[in-house]
């Protein structure tokens, strides 16, 4: 008996351990939002959404100014992109952008103190080309982020680099090893992007830089239409986890998990999503990837690639950025009817600089 | 009278060294046999002497080769570091090889490993079927065990062989690794349509539930009366004592129906032979016959539909004019 008592008492201690190291602390609210049965639903701590709450406040706008009646290119020299801006407003957006990108580093993380108009700093340039994006965003993608639209503030949160930028992935270890053993395989390592899995670990590149096809299922019953492997089932499936890690949400926010595929069966969020994919290869195509010229090597990937955007950098785990408060109301320039010159060529580094 | 009303055996049975001579052409047994108190908590105390014989020790062998092919691979994988390997074992894995090689043999390093491993793997395992079933004549058994051990290595050859082999390529197949199975196992059903809808993966979780019900159930009333004799269960196929007809009460008070000390067993068998059996089928049917289960399933009416609560969504890629 007290053998077994022993033994028993170790099991439960050993049990409770495990409890309170892994499982989620009650209560657990769950909504349901499909049909009943289907599993369509959400399910949030209270605890966690106040926490996430306040991570994702919304700084408190700029106070308005009244216009100075000529645009700040008239006003200053080398205003590249902002140039249409009335001169009072622009000060108020450089006031603005300061807050939320590079609060602690002020005006000089972007500018020459010497001559605010010297574009000597390579963020100044990064800063107009990133400009030019908000400003893409909210015209032409509108489709994935809707009126509610995006500013710096949405991915920088008060950090000059955003927290959730990332980049290719170079192969890991079996590059090195070389000769018979196995070459790497892009997965069966840990996949921190694909949530801890061993899914392939870099399915960013493939889907949110390269334009591959994420669609595994077949439409039919019956074989003979599809060649489609489970491996490449595997990538998709690396892309969705990452989906629903940056959204905090599960797989049926958007699908119907009895058919994951079946757009008639799916949530709205379903096609928002769609968007968003195609939204992110955008800018990682033609804003992101081409600022690896203008990026100092520290700034640059292990692969010497531009910082990227995913879901994670605007949603930061959240099923709408800052729980889909509209910043971009605020200042009307950056918005879908704004002023931000996209064509404007953003210049580079020491076009215009001191004398010697 | 010792009692078993107790989740541990509470009787151990010491003696001499419990063992029977061999027949001429046996090779000899491997050491001479001792007690451990720890497992007599759990089984007999009686630890060998085992037998191996030529397949037994083919078959460790062959095993033995399959599993350095794939943990020397793994170790490779994350650059020789046995911190690294033992750190992410869970996650490492020897993938089978990119669908362009087909059924071609790759090169070593592009699957040709896994090739290699699923040859000796199986081989190891075949051969311990072959042991299984001596072992059991060589004792005057029936092969009970070894047909059910068959079941298994059915779904085994399924998954690794036959149905890559009928699809054409060998990249159908399960990789070895722990979690990687798993991720595998999980992409399998997306793949197809979700295998929820897989009739015959319906009969196998109700055969792989329903074991797990049957030999609780069983297990259960057999201690429960096993003060009255009941582990005694053979002889009472025959001569139902008080411990069966009570247990026998037990069942038809609680459903109306109960097994005999006999059928029981049947049921067992059966049941825990049907999980691999119904599931070797149904992944067997799955991309040779069937590509998506879901609408199988609807195509057969057994799909029902649900009404739509949340509003329309339409597939964006076939809006034309839209945005890309």
């Amino acid at each position: 008996m007290k053998f077994g008592l022993r033994i028993g008492a170790a099991f439960a201690a050993l049990a409770s351990v495990g409890i309170a190291a892994t499982f989620t602390r009650p209560p657990v609210i769950s909504i349901q939002r499909g049909y009943r049965g289907l599993g369509e639903e959400v399910n949030y701590r209270p605890a966690a959404v106040a926490t996430s709450r306040a991570l994702n406040a919304v700084p408190a706008p700029e106070p308005k100014q009244d216009p100075a009646g000529q645009p700040a290119a008239k006003a200053y020299q080398n205003v590249k992109v902002l140039g249409a801006v009335d001169a009072n407003e622009f000060l108020r957006v450089m006031a603005a952008v300061t807050d939320w990108v590079a609060p602690a580093q002020g005006c000089t993380y972007c500018h020459n103190t010497e001559n605010l108009a010297y574009d000597t700093n390579y963020t100044k340039i990064v800063a107009r080309r990133m400009l030019q994006m908000v400003q893409h965003i909210n015209k032409d993608w509108s489709s994935h982020v809707g009126a509610v639209g995006v500013t710096c503030y949405t991915c920088h949160r008060g950090m000059p680099v955003p927290a959730n930028i990332w980049f290719n992935v170079p192969a890991p270890a079996p590059a090195q090893v070389g000769g018979m053993a196995e070459a790497n395989q892009g997965k069966n390592l840990v996949s921190k992007v694909a949530g801890y899995s061993a899914l392939p670990y870099d399915p960013l590149t493939h889907f949110l830089e390269e334009t591959n096809e994420i669609r595994v299922v077949p439409h039919q019953a019956l074989a003979g239409s599809s060649n489609v492997s489970i491996k490449q089932t595997e990538w998709t499936y690396a892309l969705m986890l990452h989906f629903a890690n940056s959204l905090g949400v599960n797989c049926t926010y958007c699908h119907n998990s009895r058919a994951l595929w079946d757009w008639n069966q799916s949530a709205p969020q379903k096609a928002t999503a769609w968007y968003g994919i195609r939204m992110v290869r955008d800018l990682n195509n033609n804003f992101l990837d081409p600022l690896g010229k203008v990026f100092p090597p520290a700034r640059l990937g292990p692969l010497g690639d531009s910082p990227k955007v995913s879901c994670a950098t605007c949603h930061q785990g959240v099923y709408k950025p800052l729980y889909g408060a509209s910043m971009v109301a605020d200042y009307p320039e950056l918005g879908a009817n704004g002023q931000v010159d996209i064509t404007a060529n953003i210049g580079s580094v020491d076009d215009f600089k001191p004398a010697k | 009278m010792p009692t078993y009303q107790n989740i541990f055996t509470r009787v151990q049975m010491r003696g001499p060294i419990h063992t029977v001579p061999l027949p001429r052409g046996y090779s000899g047994r491997i050491g001479k046999g001792g007690f451990s108190h720890l497992l007599g908590r759990v089984g007999d105390a009686q630890i060998g002497p085992i037998y191996l014989g030529a397949t037994g020790l083919a078959s460790l062998i062959c095993g033995f080769i399959a599993i350095e092919i794939i943990g020397l691979n793994m170790l490779a994988s994350v650059g020789w570091s046995p911190i690294q390997f033992i750190r992410q074992l869970p996650w490492l894995a020897l993938e089978p090889p990119r669908p362009e090689y087909g059924l071609h043999i790759p090169p070593l390093a592009q699957g040709g490993w896994w090739l290699m491993a699923g040859f000796f793997l199986t081989t190891a395992i075949l051969l311990w079927w072959v042991r299984v079933y001596r072992r059991a004549r060589a004792l005057g058994l029936g092969t009970h065990t070894a047909w059910a051990f068959a079941a298994a290595i059915w779904l085994y050859l399924v998954l690794g062989l036959i149905r890559p082999v009928l699809m054409g390529s060998f990249a159908e197949a399960v990789p070895f690794g722990i979690f990687p199975h798993l991720d595998w196992t999980a992409a399998f059903s997306l793949r197809y349509g979700n295998l929820f809808y897989n009739p015959f993966h319906m009969l196998s979780i109700v055969f792989l539930y329903g074991s797990a019900v049957l030999f609780a159930m069983h297990g259960a009333t057999v201690l429960a009366t096993s003060r009255f004799g009941a582990e005694r269960e053979v002889e009472q196929i025959l001569d139902r004592g008080t411990a069966f007809e009570r247990g026998a009460l037990l069942w038809r008070w609680c459903m109306g129906f109960n097994a005999t000390a006999e059928s029981i067993h049947r049921w067992a068998w059966w049941f825990a032979v049907l999980c691999p059996l119904c599931g070797g089928i149904g992944i067997l049917l799955t991309g040779t016959v069937v590509d998506n289960w879901y609408l199988w399933g609807v195509k057969h009416g057994f799909a029902p539909s649900y009404p739509a609560v949340l509003p329309h969504v339409t597939d964006p890629a076939l809006n034309t004019g839209g945005m890309p």
